[in-house]
Formats: structure tokens, sequence, C-alpha cells
């Protein structure tokens, strides 16, 4: 069955923490709910769960990457025109390890930028329910959950003060 | 940071993205005048492909003149943004808010204006793609990786690749900020390039993590790029007077110094093109003229190294070069220039505390600073392979053409184009960083004070 989502909208973080809070007491699971923000909040300001990630081990696998294709590159190119310039031996090994070690560090970024895109769950292609004031200093606390629980999301949101609560079927939504 | 005042979010969206949403006359303007000189450096450009390396200044031995010098110098102005941005974030300065993007994408630009100068210099810059890039198999013939002008592109396509994603992965937020304030085209463009940014923990915490991430990778990267750029020089067999093994560093250095003080020119004309009073303070001014004292001082450090291991080892070439350098005109005028441009005007200014708060003081010393750095890279290249040969068919002078001046002229132009292009579709200044910043603003009191408190996941 599809999920509906209803966002509510708090002008104070402490409100927004207060609807995170009833609806985990109404037994919605951190995965139902969401906090929107257009400021980065410290972590736990509304008593969201540790988030964890494996950004860390992308900029490895992209220097491994990095480094063999500059090897590649290097051994390639002098192997196969063996020229001696400079009266230096074929395979240099200092002019070598310049070229690796850029193409290395290319390759660690290419694959953080990749690694930070894949652990934020970017580019987010599915469109949920959303508001603009949201970068205007709200806080907006959004909750995707089953239809016979939509009420008690509902409640829970209004209990803690939202300014408003926009829901998935309105009409003139403002969506991301 | 003293002296920040309080700011509705409503503020920062309206104050840092009008230049986004809204465009004043004086732009068209500007962007008028800029492209005008940029298209007289096209038009030089033009008409050194069409007749060839004989307009430019060059000959024998001077083969590298206005435009490689104009080449090390925007390279050098590029090491600005990562220097300033990456060192700010992993140390968690408060005051890198305003400065950072300004710093980054002045790279950016520099980077791509720099990375078209050995390329013009060549006469014909499509051939430089058989030296370059490895793709001309069929004849079996391979770029020559021992060469010191195959290690540049590869350190610039790097350095640059890396500073455009660095500025993409930061700007993601904002570009969310300007999609809730666009309609139509302009909003469905953002749409796409914010990624469907929604700012959940989840994205603010690898946001965060990313800002650090990214800094620690491309430090590296900026400290190789000058060095390789040095080692153009150091490398070359031909050229005794360029043989110095502290070239590396003395050139990172002086991108340094050059390029703090272009983020102090950047970051004055922002102040006053975008009226950004709330943002730009005197105190990121001092704390930038400190930084430049320091820098300058290290700077000078290598400077008079390099002097003194040319002068103690006696040799002739060494002698003549200096001698030239400093008591022959004109080369002895450029020291001087040089000297008082780079160092001697502007870091006695720059001692105090007054002066260092004074903007307009600050935006024309750090000009004059560039006009010192810009007439030593030209020292360091020009008089180098301005000395005598066996035979005087061989030992010409140099004095650069109107191709050349209205190329290096056209450099400036562009990358003030670029800066200006780039403010009228993203914020110079990161708004959700600014908004963290008043988040995270707390007034403590200690003793009879009050002064804000910054608290960091």
């Amino acid at each position: 069955m599809a999920k509906r989502a209803a966002l509510g909208l708090y002008k104070d973080a402490l409100a927004a923490a207060t609807a995170v809070d009833n609806l985990k007491q109404n037994r919605f699971t951190d995965g139902e709910i969401d906090i929107l923000s257009g400021t980065p909040y410290p972590e736990g300001a509304f008593g969201e769960h540790h988030i964890g990630h494996k950004l860390f081990v992308f900029p490895f696998i992209g220097a491994a990457c990095g480094f063999s294709v500059g090897l590649l590159l290097t051994l390639g190119t002098q192997l196969s025109y063996p020229m001696v310039t400079g009266g230096k031996p074929i395979l240099s090994v200092p002019p070598m390890a310049i070229i690796m070690y850029e193409g290395t560090m290319l390759g660690a970024i290419l694959f953080t930028i990749l690694g930070i895109l894949f652990e934020s769950r970017l580019p987010r292609v599915r469109r949920s329910v959303y508001d603009g004031r949201i970068t205007e200093g709200y806080v907006g606390v959004r909750v995707e959950c089953e239809p016979q629980r939509f009420d008690a999301a509902l409640n829970a949101l209004r209990q803690a003060g939202a300014d408003d609560v926009k829901f998935d079927n309105q009409p003139g939504l403002a969506t991301t | 940071m003293q002296e920040r005042v309080q700011l509705s979010d409503a503020q920062i969206n309206r104050e840092l993205l009008s230049g986004v949403l809204h465009t004043p006359m004086w732009f068209w303007g500007l962007v008028l005048l800029l492209g005008a000189v940029v298209g007289v450096g096209v038009l030089a450009a033009g008409v050194l492909i069409y007749f060839g390396v004989g307009v430019l200044g060059l000959n024998r031995p001077v083969f590298w003149g206005f435009l490689i010098t104009n080449f090390v110098f925007w390279v050098g102005i590029s090491h600005a943004g990562v220097m300033i941005s990456a060192i700010l974030r992993l140390t968690q300065a408060e005051w890198r808010r305003p400065v950072t993007r300004a710093a980054e994408v002045l790279t950016i630009f520099a980077l791509s204006t720099a990375a078209l100068f050995p390329l013009i210099h060549t006469g014909r810059p499509w051939r430089a793609l058989y030296w370059v890039f490895p793709y001309d198999f069929s004849r079996g013939i391979w770029p020559n990786v021992r060469s010191p002008l195959i290690w540049d592109p590869s350190a610039i396509f790097t350095y640059l690749t890396g500073t455009i994603l660095f500025v993409f992965i930061a700007l993601v937020p904002d570009l969310g900020m300007i999609r809730d304030r666009t309609a139509g085209w302009r909003h469905k463009l953002y749409s796409v390039l914010s990624l469907g940014w929604e700012g959940n923990p989840r994205q603010w915490r690898l946001q965060a993590v990313a800002g650090i991430l990214l800094s620690a990778l491309i430090l590296p990267v900026f400290v190789s790029v000058h060095s390789i750029v040095s080692w153009d020089f150091g490398m070359a067999i031909a050229v005794e007077t360029w043989h110095a093994t502290v070239f590396a560093p003395y050139f990172v250095i002086g991108a340094v110094h050059s390029g703090v003080s272009a983020v102090v020119t950047i970051m004055a004309l922002l102040l006053w093109i975008f009226k950004l009073k709330n943002y730009i303070r005197p105190d990121h001014f001092d704390a930038l003229g400190r930084l430049l004292v320091v820098v300058a001082t290290a700077w000078l450090y290598f400077y008079v190294l390099d002097f003194f291991f040319g002068m103690y080892s006696l040799e002739p070439q060494e002698l003549e070069n200096r001698t030239l350098i400093m008591f022959q005109w004109p080369m002895s005028f450029l020291f001087v220039l040089f000297a008082l441009a780079s160092y001697l005007i502007p870091i006695p200014l720059w001692l105090s505390k007054k002066n260092r708060r004074n903007i307009p003081l600050m935006f024309w010393s750090s000009i004059l600073v560039n006009i010192g750095m810009w007439l030593e890279r030209f020292q360091i290249i020009v008089p180098g392979l301005l000395r005598k040969q066996a035979f005087t068919f061989t030992w010409a002078n140099y004095s650069p053409t109107i191709v050349e001046i209205a190329l290096v002229t056209a450099s400036f132009a562009l990358v003030g184009f670029g800066l200006l292009m780039f403010s009228k579709f993203f914020p110079l200044i990161p708004v959700w960083e600014q908004k963290e910043g008043q988040l995270l603003k707390d007034d403590v009191q200690v003793g009879r004070a009050r002064v804000p408190g910054l608290v960091h996941d």
C-alpha cells in the first residue's frame, strides 16, 4: 500500500524536537521520520539517531584506482614509445611518481564526491511533501507512514505546536 | 569575531541571494566593460594564431616572456582558494564563513585562465593536444612523461577538477535555497542542480564531513601544483639560474602570498559592490592581514634563501643574473618596484591593527602586493633566459609586444568576468554557513564582557 506523507513546520527547533518525541511515543520509527532544516543543527538537536556512514572508505578506493591508472598510463606510454630523452631511463621512476601522485589524488577526490552523494542519498529523485519556508528558518518534521497511521502522525505534529501541517494530497502542495 | 550582528534566516537569504535573484543595471555595465576587454584579448589571441609567434616579443634566447609569467602568476593566485578554504575549514576557524567560497571560486577562474596561457603561448594551441593527452596512439607516439611540461597539465587538471567539485558540494544547500525562491525555468534549473537537496540531518552531517575530508584531500594537491610549476624551471637543464632546490616551497609560499592578497581584494570588492557589511567586516580584513604578514615573511625567507644560495656558490651565471636584475636598467627599476610593492610597503602597513581594519587601505595594498608578485615571476623567468650567449646572434633583448600586453590585460578582465557571471547564478558567500554561524552564536558572559560562544559537533 502506498505510504502517505505529512510535514509539520515549526519556527522553533525545540518544538520540532517535541514533534519528533511525540511521533516516537506513537511508535513511529526513525526510518519514518525525517527532519528538514535550512541550517545544519548540531547532531542530536532533534533527538534523532546517530547517523552512521562509510564515507571514509571511498577516498581509499578512489586513491587505489587513481594510482593504478597513473601507473598503467606512465608504464604503458613509455613502453609503447621507448625513446630516450634527457639521458633518462625509459621507465624513469621520479616523473612516473609525479603523474601517479596526481592520479591517486584525483581518484581519491572523485570517489569522495561519489561517496558524499551516495551517503547523502543524492540525487533524490522521488518527490515528497516539502515547503520552501524550510530554507527561510522553519524546521520541518516529515512523517511517511501507512494510511491507517496517518491521523496519528498528523495529531502528533499538531500537538507539538506546528505553525502549519501539510500533507501529500493537498492541492497546490510545494514539493522539491 | 566579536562584531557580528544578529540576523534572521530570511534576512540572510534576502541579502546574500539578492545578486542571484535580482540584476541591477550596473551589473550589465560591468559585464560589457569586462567583456570588451576580454574581446580585445580574444582578438590578440586570434592575431597570434593567424600570424604565428612572430607577433610576440620572444627571440633567442628568451623563449618564455609575458605569457608564461602570466601563467605562473595566475596559478599562484589560484592557490588562494584552497589555502584559505581548506586550512580554515580544517581548523574550524569561525571567520572563514564569508571568505571561503569567493576564494574557491577565484581559484577556479584563476586556474582556468592560467591554463590558457601556455596553450596560447605555443601559437598553435590545438597541437598542444599531441604533447599533453595520451590519445595519438595511431602513430605510436605518446606524451613524454619525463618532461615537466607534461606534469603541469596533470597537476592543473587534478587541482581544477578537485576545486570545482569542492565548490559544487558546498554549494548544493544554497542551490536548494535558490530553488525555493525561483519559478519557471530557473526553478527547474536549480532543482536539477540542487540534486533534490532537502536538508535532513544525514545530508547536513555528510556536508560537514565532506568539507573536512575534501579539504584534507585537496591540500596536498594544492602544494603539488605550484611545486610542479616551479619544476618547469628548476628541472630545465639549459638555464643555470633556475637550478635551485628551494624553488618548490619558494613558489608555493609565493603563490599563497599573492593568492591571499587577491582574496583581500575580492573581499573588499564584494563588500562594496554587493553591500555586504553585515557579513564582511573589518575583523575579517584584520585576520587576513595578520595571516598575510606571516605568509609574506615566510615568502621573504625563501626569496632571500634563493638569493644567497646563488651568491654563495659564486657561479658566474648567478652573479651575472643578479647583477642584471639589481643594477641594470630597466631590470633594476622593476626590482625596486617589486621589492617595494611585494613586501616593503604593505607589510609595515599591515603590522598596525588600525591599518588592517582600514578596508580601502587593505584593498589598495593587496593590489600592490600582486603587482609586486607579478614582477617577481617576471624576474625569475626573463632575466634567467636573458643571458649572454657565446655568439651575439643568439643573444637578444626582450620587450613585450602589444599582443602580449593585450593578452595579459585581458586575463585580468577574464577572471573578473568569470567571478561576475558566477555571482549572477550562485551566491559568492555561503548562505548556509552564515546561518550556521548565527545558530551557533550564543553570547557567553566572561567577567563583565559578553562574548559570542561557538560550538561545533
